[in-house]
């Protein structure tokens, strides 16, 4: 066995996987990564199932190193510059730290989370069926809390399988998108139209709970209070104040505030994404295109292996990496070359 | 036979969830058809279902869109969200132990005084009553009853707390809790409990289920100590009571 240390780390940052699923009617959490499709693609770069569970490390800088042997790791999320003992990582790609060699990872670069696997997964006590952190409930493995420096993970030595990138989908550009409902009915249409027309922009106040957006008031037809029911990932609850949150993975597991709409499963880990401060709209779909959507992302994820590259086949472009080191602006890893600088949506 | 009962309004939750809603208000009779339709679909399960989640007046049924559709889904709950309810089981009845005021129950002063009463009486009316949980929620093991006084129905708080500890009993709106973990919240803190609701390494994990009756009963700040420790060890503390 080796181990993987975590040398240095900001706030924000833990072991996470697919989720808590089978006691949210005792109230218990699901939690689970923020962003699925980026923890499926770190797991499926250094062979792990797709939701298994890895570091998630939030908007600062963090460092890793490995002890008592080599290591292999991938990183896949919000894009940050990377490197091993001074050689530059891309983006979506699998690297091994020989035993002492140190990962250093700095700040993203416009959105939050950035996952990092470890192949043979991180182990710990599963309680239903996951190791995933909710820090409020005390819950997770191997540490129930957000990780801080000294932390450990014992791990498998690298197999010295060759490094591999992973060729991700053009991201979805545009307005997150919701269904309407559960509680649409407790808005008018002057107060739906406001919520679809309006810019929004997440509040620094945000976290794993809930993002908080500020825009305009939305306001109530029967004032603020339902009765308490069920909450999903995504719910956009209105407070008496009438400024939005959307639940997101540590959501308690019922609420008593009507929800306008829930964004759509495919577009959670977007709206996970996005930086506090950057404007976004939303867009209503219809219950059609929203499961077609579910059903399009559960393949993505399932078919994440059939997108493997040998690493060796791209050329990193240190100085656009460099280039593109400005806030609000992300660089495509897929296209080695152009290196395109795209705005956020 | 009996007649069919009215149907519920089904809600979309996003793409992979519905609310089976029975009832927009807290009503004991909605709350049976939420626990009898969560019954039935635990009896005989439909493919695509991953979890039911009761509450009040609704249940959130989860499922996964790549296996079952949102009409085809809702055609298959509608008939089994109608039928006539079966007679309800005996419910589970737990006694439970409270330390009411001072450190334990920074609000009951408070409640007294706007109630126009005395702490004592509304410990007496707080006890008093015969509570039943109606769900579980929010947080691990966070049981919502009702059954609550009406002489004890009060707003929440203007102002919530960020930190309310494990433990607290405490009563908002037209409703009464037994919370388990520290979280915030905007109800008014009359007493704690050494009872876990929710306990990890313990069997069982969790300690109440919708549908079962509880009654509380004070003991004093000594006796809530030695409980603690006791509960914390992994003792259940609460007093099953067995008709």
């Amino acid at each position: 066995m080796s181990r993987l240390m975590v040398a240095s780390i900001g706030p924000a940052s833990s072991v996470q996987d697919g989720g808590r699923r089978g006691a949210q009617r005792y109230g218990l959490t699901v939690s689970g990564a923020m962003d699925r499709l980026a923890l499926a693609a770190a797991n499926t770069l250094v062979g792990n199932e797709p939701l298994a569970a890895a570091v998630e490390i939030g908007p600062f800088g963090a460092t890793f190193t490995a002890k008592d042997g080599a290591v292999r790791v991938a990183i896949a999320g919000a894009p940050r510059n990377a490197d091993v003992a001074g050689r530059p990582v891309a983006m979506d790609t699998s690297v091994t730290l020989k035993d002492g060699e140190t990962l250093t990872l700095g700040f993203a670069r416009g959105g939050a989370f950035t996952y990092l696997a470890i192949e043979g997964a991180i182990k710990g006590e599963l309680v239903f069926g996951s190791l995933a952190v909710n820090a409020r409930a005390g819950l997770g493995s191997p540490y129930p809390r957000p990780l801080r420096a000294g932390d450990e993970f014992t791990v498998d030595a690298a197999s010295g399988a060759p490094e591999l990138r992973i060729e991700l989908p053009k991201p979805v550009s545009g307005p997150i998108r919701v269904v309407m409902g559960p509680q649409d009915d407790e808005f008018d249409d002057a107060n739906k139209a406001l919520f679809l027309d309006s810019e929004w922009k997440i509040s620094a106040t945000s976290d794993r709970m809930g993002y908080r957006l500020e825009g305009p008031a939305i306001k109530h037809l029967h004032g603020h209070n339902i009765v308490s029911d069920g909450t999903v990932n995504g719910s956009i609850q209105v407070p008496g104040n009438g400024a939005p949150i959307a639940l997101m993975m540590d959501r308690g597991t019922s609420g008593g505030y009507p929800k306008i709409a829930t964004v759509i499963t495919a577009d959670v880990g977007r709206l996970a994404q996005t930086s506090a401060g950057t404007a976004f709209r939303f867009k209503a779909v219809t219950m059609a295109e929203a499961q077609d959507e579910a059903r399009k992302f559960q393949q993505l994820i399932r078919t994440l292996p059939d997108r493997l590259r040998s690493s060796d086949t791209i050329e990193l472009n240190i100085e656009a990496l460099s280039d593109a080191n400005v806030a609000g602006y992300a660089v495509s890893a897929m296209d080695a070359g152009t290196w395109q600088v795209t705005a956020e949506p | 036979m009996a007649a069919t009962l009215p149907p519920p309004r089904l809600l979309p939750s996003g793409d992979s969830a519905v609310t089976v809603e029975f009832s927009r208000t807290i009503d004991d009779a909605a709350n049976e058809r939420v626990l009898a339709l969560d019954k039935a679909l635990l009896a005989t399960p439909i493919e695509g279902i991953s979890e039911t989640i009761p509450t009040y007046r609704s249940l959130l049924v989860h499922y996964d869109p790549g296996k079952i559709g949102f009409d085809a889904l809702c055609d298959k709950l509608l008939p089994i969200a109608c039928q006539p309810l079966p007679p309800s089981t005996k419910a589970r009845r737990w006694r439970i132990p409270v330390a009411y005021g001072g450190e334990h129950g920074i609000d009951l002063e408070d409640v007294a005084k706007a109630l126009n009463t005395t702490p004592d009486d509304i410990v007496a009316r707080h006890v008093g009553g015969d509570y039943r949980v109606a769900m579980i929620g929010f947080t691990p093991g966070w049981s919502y009853l009702s059954g609550l006084d009406k002489s004890l129905h009060m707003s929440r708080r203007q102002n919530p707390r960020l930190f309310t500890p494990a433990g607290t009993i405490s009563i908002g709106g037209i409703q009464a809790g037994i919370q388990c973990l520290a979280a915030p919240s905007g109800w008014h803190l009359l007493g704690r409990t050494p009872v876990r609701t929710y306990q990890l390494h313990r069997n069982p994990t969790f300690l109440t289920e919708p549908g079962d009756r509880v009654t509380f009963f004070a003991i004093d700040h000594k006796t809530f100590e030695e409980q603690d420790r006791a509960a914390e060890a992994g003792e259940i503390i609460a007093e099953q009571v067995i008709a």
